[in-house]
């Protein structure tokens, strides 16, 4: 379980993480969706125990961070966003270094040792230097190596970047596996729709702020209230732009030309939206289509976090 | 003791040492220049005595120059083995993984600085048989050698554990380098060219009488301690001309001991961020 109060951290005057509270339950998978800059590393960081916050504090299963950190470092398999590994070493030799670095000894070393490269899908790569593998099998070994010590809270900062699309699919079954074993995990991702399959709670964060937490469905419903409505009219759209601006529901209208459209976002409930329309046809509106668009969780995403960035 | 030397980073950085040929090369050329340098000198001596005889002064000065060479290989040879322990991990982006283990700060440090001090005393070791040519002339007790080899462990502690320091203080290797040779070239040439000034200035002014000043110079510079260490007499003289009896080596001793702790310090006291805003 991990637990987050007020955490802040502050560059000069910028904040690059303002008054994070959450708290994630023990089993669960957190998914952590923001756009370049929103402050996913730092949180990850802070709880990472790599970077001293400004203010707040943190507890990862009932430790501070702040106050044994050496004892949290042994909670936490952590996985940076960017990482390096060491020239001339094996890939089980690194394993084995960072298994040393836990205190296992040589024997649980290599028990240990094949069992995660086979988790990892890494077994016909054990003698090769690291130095030497694709990104995606350093990713992969990264994330054997945040398991060796068994952590029971894994904190994977973008482990999917820079995967294509099948290792992408690979590691989420790893992800599921994990998940499966009663770990807890933190994962980030600028893809909303790669997180949603496989989380349990998502957080979206945008510039340094928490903007929307909960269930996956709950993300979902909090687009619902603001839905992507088109009009299709074959007549003047300057009217019927005038037509839809005095309505204090509507907002961020676009034309479409090329489709003959009309697009806003719309804040009302059904019976509002069925106001509307019946308004728009009184009024001699010439509506040839009012329907609500498909969204999907992307659009949930850039709607969500277009909002906050201009406030 | 077992379990300082169980270190995963010692063992890791010496398996990597042995793993690269560079090691070797700077092992290979080591041996090459003190051999080149003792051949060199009996052939030379041997020559211009002209009796094909070596002598033991011949014997003593050929082990001082030895010495000198070796204590000048060392001071050369530690700064660029230590300057990069851990900013070299930062630039390759191992340093962040490695302290979310949960290695202590220390353990860290300590294996990072043991793992070069090792590769130095395998250098010093390996120079023995060259040394032992000193021997088979006569003019040199073994006390002595083990003497000097002290000194030369302390001095390669204190180099080695500034690089490591710095090389945790800075973000960029290549600063740390600059700053670690910097550092040695101040301990060994500053502090010479000062003793000159304050002792030529000294006698200058008063005729006789050294300033206590000069004394200090002396102390902290490994050349001029390394002197004494040959020539024990010359403590004598130093204490009757700055009126400090005591030798210069203890001084250097308290004084490099001092700069060794306050590094080491310094190094696993800043290594991790201070996760306590408080503290
Ligand atoms: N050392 C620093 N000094 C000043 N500003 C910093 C520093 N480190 C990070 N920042 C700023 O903090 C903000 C948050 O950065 P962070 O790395 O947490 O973003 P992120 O959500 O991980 O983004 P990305 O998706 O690109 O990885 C950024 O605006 C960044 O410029
Ligand atoms: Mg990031």
């Amino acid at each position: 379980m991990i637990e987050i109060k007020g955490l802040t951290k502050k560059y000069g005057s910028f904040y690059a993480l303002k008054d994070l509270n959450l708290t994630i339950e023990e089993g669960t998978v957190f998914g952590f969706v923001g756009a370049n800059g929103a402050g996913k590393s730092t949180t990850f960081s802070i709880l990472a125990t790599l970077l001293q916050p400004t203010s707040g504090e943190a507890w990862i299963n009932g430790i501070s961070i702040s106050q044994s950190p050496h004892e949290v470092r042994k909670q936490i398999g952590y996985m940076p966003d960017f990482f390096g590994v060491y020239d001339q070493l094996k890939t089980d030799e690194y394993l084995d270094f960072y298994g040393a670095s836990y205190g296992l000894d040589a024997q649980q070393r290599a028990v240990l040792i094949p069992k995660l490269l086979d988790l990892v899908n890494l077994s016909n790569k054990r003698n090769d230097y690291v130095d030497l593998l694709s990104r995606g099998m350093k990713q992969r070994l990264c994330l054997a190596r945040a398991l060796i010590h068994d952590p029971k809270v894994l904190i994977l900062d973008e482990p999917a970047s820079g995967l294509d699309p099948r290792a992408r699919v690979e590691m989420r079954e790893i992800l599921r596996e994990l998940k499966a074993m009663g770990k807890t995990i933190l994962i980030s991702s600028h893809i909303l729709p790669e997180l949603a399959e496989m989380c349990d709670t998502l957080g979206v964060i945008d510039s340094g702020e928490l903007i929307a937490h909960g269930s996956v469905q709950s993300i979902q419903e909090k687009l619902q209230s603001e839905k992507v409505i088109s009009v299709k009219l074959t007549g003047s759209f300057a009217d019927a732009v005038r037509f839809f601006e005095n309505d204090p529901l509507v907002s961020q209208i676009t034309e479409i030309r090329e489709r003959g459209i009309l697009q806003f976002l719309y804040k009302g409930t059904e019976e509002d939206q069925l106001a509307l329309l019946r308004k728009a046809i009184t009024v001699g509106m010439p509506v040839l289509a009012f329907s609500e668009e498909e969204t999907d969780l992307e659009d949930v995403f850039m709607e969500i976090t277009k909002g906050a960035g201009t406030l | 003791m077992k379990e300082l030397l169980a270190n995963p980073v010692l063992v890791k950085e010496i398996k990597l040492r042995f793993r690269n040929m560079k090691s070797f090369t700077g092992l290979f050329f080591y041996l090459l220049i003190m051999g080149i340098f003792v051949f060199g000198f009996i052939n030379l001596t041997s020559s211009i005595s002209g009796s094909g005889f070596f002598r033991p002064e011949e014997s003593f000065m050929l082990f001082s120059m030895l010495s000198y060479i070796q204590l000048g290989l060392i001071l050369f040879i530690t700064p660029g083995l230590t300057a990069g322990s851990v900013s070299s991990e930062r630039e390759k982006q191992t340093l962040n993984i490695l302290l979310t283990t949960a290695q202590s700060s220390f353990q860290i440090i300590f294996g990072k600085l043991l793992s070069s001090i090792a590769f130095l005393l395998l250098l010093l070791v390996s120079g023995l048989p060259i040394y032992s040519m000193v021997f088979l002339y006569g003019g040199v007790s073994p006390s002595q050698i083990a003497i000097i080899f002290l000194f030369y462990f302390l001095t390669l502690l204190v180099i080695g554990g500034l690089g490591v320091m710095y090389s945790t203080l800075t973000r960029r290797t290549i600063v740390s380098m600059i700053v670690t040779y910097g550092t040695m070239i101040f301990l060994t040439a500053v502090t010479g060219f000062f003793l000159i000034l304050s002792v030529s200035l000294s006698s200058a002014a008063m005729g006789t009488g050294v300033s206590p000043l000069s004394y200090f110079w002396a102390s902290i510079n490994p050349a001029v301690v390394l002197l004494t260490l040959l020539e024990p007499g010359f403590n004598d003289e130093v204490g009757q001309m700055t009126g400090i009896p005591l030798p210069l080596w203890v001084s250097y001793t308290i004084f490099y001991m001092l700069i060794f702790v306050g590094s080491i310090w310094l190094s696993v006291s800043k290594l991790r961020v201070n996760m306590n805003k408080y503290r």
